[in-house]
């Protein structure tokens, strides 16, 4: 474990931490990746890491995070093994290609990386970079600018392994693939996965992305992920955040779209002591869609917080973000919006609104939306809402008859529905819908198996040693 | 079945009802007529236990229990019904949801057991029929959309479903053309025995021609100022409300 020593800055610590281990971190990757780390090694030293000056930062302090002593899981200590023996996520109605990470490393049954019949490409990005290192190189670290003031950098240094999708031209694959990312660890753990989905053109694909931890141990996951949207195709991702009150993210997804491609992406947290989910959508190219759905349901003193940028670079594309969240207690939300129209964007259309309802007097919600429109032909609008539920409505539904409490959680179901309806897999609207009714009822808890997977089991105690896999 | 004595109600330190009183036995029909912005809402809503307002003298006894003691759902499941003037739009609450989880905590309340889904759907197809109103109503958000005679018919749905012992409905009426009042009208027609009460609020005297009250009490600046059979309806509407001002002794114009 790494001591803190309170002279050495962050950033100084972390750049001694990756010196110190950078042939573990190295491996035998292609060269090309080696010099992406010393780049980021670079932007560490000259820009830090963001503070509460930091535009987009202020409402949330990582520095307390930074500085705490973490282990750190330079080698894989998992060897293939079958992850039911711990972890069952048999999603019955919801047929899926599942996948598992096991603190930051790709876990398999039999192979690292799996080719679909239909040419689909799905396992260890580890392992891809090794197999296909000019495919990886050609899109890794060429979607999420680490320049941006983040953590993309550090997960730039330290990364080695994550989920690698490749979906080739016209495929369309038809299971959803379901990535669980497990975090279990008897110390508290930093890690740093790095996911990388490319689509050619005119593929389809649904992700499910679930985020788990099964013990109740600190850890901090600094994860990034790079979608590439190639010519007409369609992604509808979904990340999924159930965690325990110990776990800190920081959750960097960056898509890049071109013309035509649609993507749909819904983050739902539903449990997390501290989360900063951190959007960047380009749009490349003329006439893509891209749509960016958000639900948070925070109580006791969790801090949500939930950065969007949608950029659009090309004209005639559409985007709309509906972020929607639930305070309980003396929760925090942050929810920064941002549409960009570059010059060139004409006969955009793009929309944003954040919505929230604060159940009590300590929660918080912060709505900090932004316009920036260089182009005169352009249809945006935004707005933000902080309030409470309709007592005209409460009053309603209980002089029907329903108690204060049936009739507030009938209200609070009713306003996240307006974003579980967007979700367009049947099943997984039903499993979601479940979750979420489950939730506000405080019946879901982050012991379930699986969050896919609710209403199965009584939930289990996990309490697994990783070293014995 | 009500008895409400000596009531004054203020909202914000401004009186709405004062000196007011009522009785309704079982089995009654009571009309409350009188001029806009008179506190025939209030009054309605007091009963209903809405929150906003302050009681700030007198009495309601309902079933020989203090009402005023009594949270609103409990007065819905004791046999309470209003039907609002204005329904709220409840987006993303489907009617069936509500209506079922209403018609079971009053269940539960009355220590019944719940309607199952099929009791309940066979319930829904019954009642709809009663009121004329459309599934396509009945499949929707509460009151999303609806157009202002929905709503009016969804409220009488509702008081259908739920079968109150005491109705209160604050001007069902108004807004309906013939065929929507008729039906509503039935609604409460068919509704009503030796055991069940309606008061019906209404600014006009044609409701009345259909559900047929025993008395109509006349609402005027926060009292009832003259109260009569039936017929005391069709002179008001006759005459207006003017005769009624001069004849309390009302200083201040309608
Ligand atoms: N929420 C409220 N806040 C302030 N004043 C109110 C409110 N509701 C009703 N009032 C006032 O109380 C009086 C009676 O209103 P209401 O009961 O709605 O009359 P009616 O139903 O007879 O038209 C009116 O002067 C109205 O302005
Ligand atoms: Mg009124």
């Amino acid at each position: 474990m790494q001591d803190i020593t309170e002279n050495i800055s962050a950033q100084q610590r972390m750049i001694d931490l990756y010196k110190s281990n950078f042939k573990l971190i190295k491996g035998a990757e292609p060269q090309t990746i080696t010099m992406l780390r010393e780049k980021a090694v670079e932007i560490v030293r000259d820009q830090g890491f963001p503070d509460l000056t930091t535009e987009n930062w202020r409402y949330t302090d990582i520095d307390p995070l930074l500085r705490s002593p973490y282990d750190f899981n330079f080698t894989n200590q998992s060897r293939p093994f079958d992850i039911e023996q711990i972890f069952t996520c048999d999603v019955y109605d919801l047929d899926t290609f599942s996948v598992t990470l096991l603190n930051g490393w790709f876990v398999y049954k039999n192979a690292p990386l799996t080719t679909l019949k239909n040419g689909t490409i799905i396992g260890s990005l580890s392992k891809a970079l090794e197999v296909y290192p000019e495919l990886v190189s050609k899109y890794l670290g060429t979607i999420a600018p680490m320049e941006k003031p983040g953590l993309t950098a550090l997960n730039t240094m330290f990364f080695q392994d994550g989920l690698f999708i490749y979906v080739p031209e016209e495929v369309i694959v038809d299971k959803p693939i379901q990535i669980i990312n497990i975090v279990n660890s008897e110390n508290p753990l930093m890690l740093h996965p790095r996911h990388l989905i490319i689509q050619e053109p005119k593929s389809k694909l649904t992700l499910v992305h679930c985020d788990h931890s099964l013990t109740h141990n600190i850890s901090f996951t600094n994860s990034v992920s790079e979608v590439f949207l190639a010519k007409e195709s369609n992604l509808d991702y979904y990340k999924i955040q159930n965690k325990g009150h110990n776990s800190a993210v920081i959750n960097g997804s960056f898509f890049s779209q071109m013309s035509a491609s649609n993507l749909t992406s819904s983050a739902l947290t539903l449990n997390g002591g501290f989360t900063k989910n951190i959007i960047y959508s380009l749009l490349n190219e003329p006439a893509c869609i891209a749509t960016h759905n958000g639900l948070y349901l925070v109580d006791s003193n969790q801090h949500v917080d939930n950065q969007l940028e949608v950029d659009h670079a090309a004209p005639e594309c559409t985007s709309e973000q509906l972020y929607k969240g639930i305070l309980d207690d003396e929760a925090t939300a942050v929810f920064n919006g941002k549409i960009m129209v570059r010059r060139d964007a004409q006969k955009t259309l793009a929309y944003q609104n954040n919505k929230n309802i604060l159940l009590t007097d300590d929660a918080k919600a912060n709505a900090q939306p932004q316009l920036e429109i260089y182009a005169d032909d352009v249809k945006c609008s935004h707005g933000a809402t902080v309030g409470q539920l309709d007592p005209e409505a409460m009053f309603y539904l209980r002089s029907r008859g329903l108690n204060e409490r049936s009739a507030r959680q009938m209200l609070m179901y009713a306003f996240a529905a307006e974003v579980v309806r967007r979700i367009s897999i049947q099943p997984l609207r039903e499993r979601i819908d479940h979750m979420v009714e489950k939730r506000l009822k405080g019946e879901l808890s982050i012991c379930d198996q699986c969050v896919l997977h609710c209403n199965s089991k009584e939930p289990t105690v996990f309490n697994i040693d990783v070293s014995k896999l | 079945m009500l008895t409400i004595k000596n009531l004054k109600v203020s909202i914000q330190g401004k009186t709405i009802l004062k000196d007011f009183n009522l009785e309704v036995k079982s089995g009654e029909v009571h009309a409350i007529m009188g001029p806009n912005g008179t506190g025939k809402s209030t009054l309605a809503a007091v009963i209903a236990g809405r929150d906003l307002f302050d009681v700030d003298e007198g009495t309601i006894t309902y079933m020989g229990q203090d009402l005023l003691e009594m949270e609103p759902e409990i007065r819905a499941r004791e046999g309470i019904f209003l039907g609002f003037q204005y329904p709220v739009e409840i987006p993303g609450v489907s009617m069936a949801n509500f209506l079922r989880t209403a018609i079971n905590e009053k269940r539960k309340y009355l220590g019944l057991e719940p309607l199952t889904g099929a009791e309940f759907l066979k319930l829904m197809e019954d009642r709809k029929k009663l009121v004329d109103i459309q599934s396509k109503l009945t499949n929707r958000s509460v009151n999303e959309g609806f157009s202002g005679g929905e709503k009016k018919k969804n409220e009488i749905f509702q008081m259908a479903m739920i079968e109150p012992r005491l109705a209160i409905l604050d001007e069902t009426d108004s807004g309906l053309d013939i065929d929507a009042l008729k039906v509503v009208a039935n609604g409460v027609n068919k509704l009503r025995s030796p055991e069940n009460s309606t008061i019906v609020i209404t600014h006009y005297q044609r409701l009345l021609d259909y559900i047929i009250p025993d008395f109509v009490h006349v609402l005027y600046d926060g009292r009832i100022v003259k109260s009569g059979g039936k017929e005391l309806a069709i002179e008001l509407e006759e005459k207006g409300y003017e005769w009624i001002r001069k004849e309390a002794g009302v200083q201040e114009a309608f």
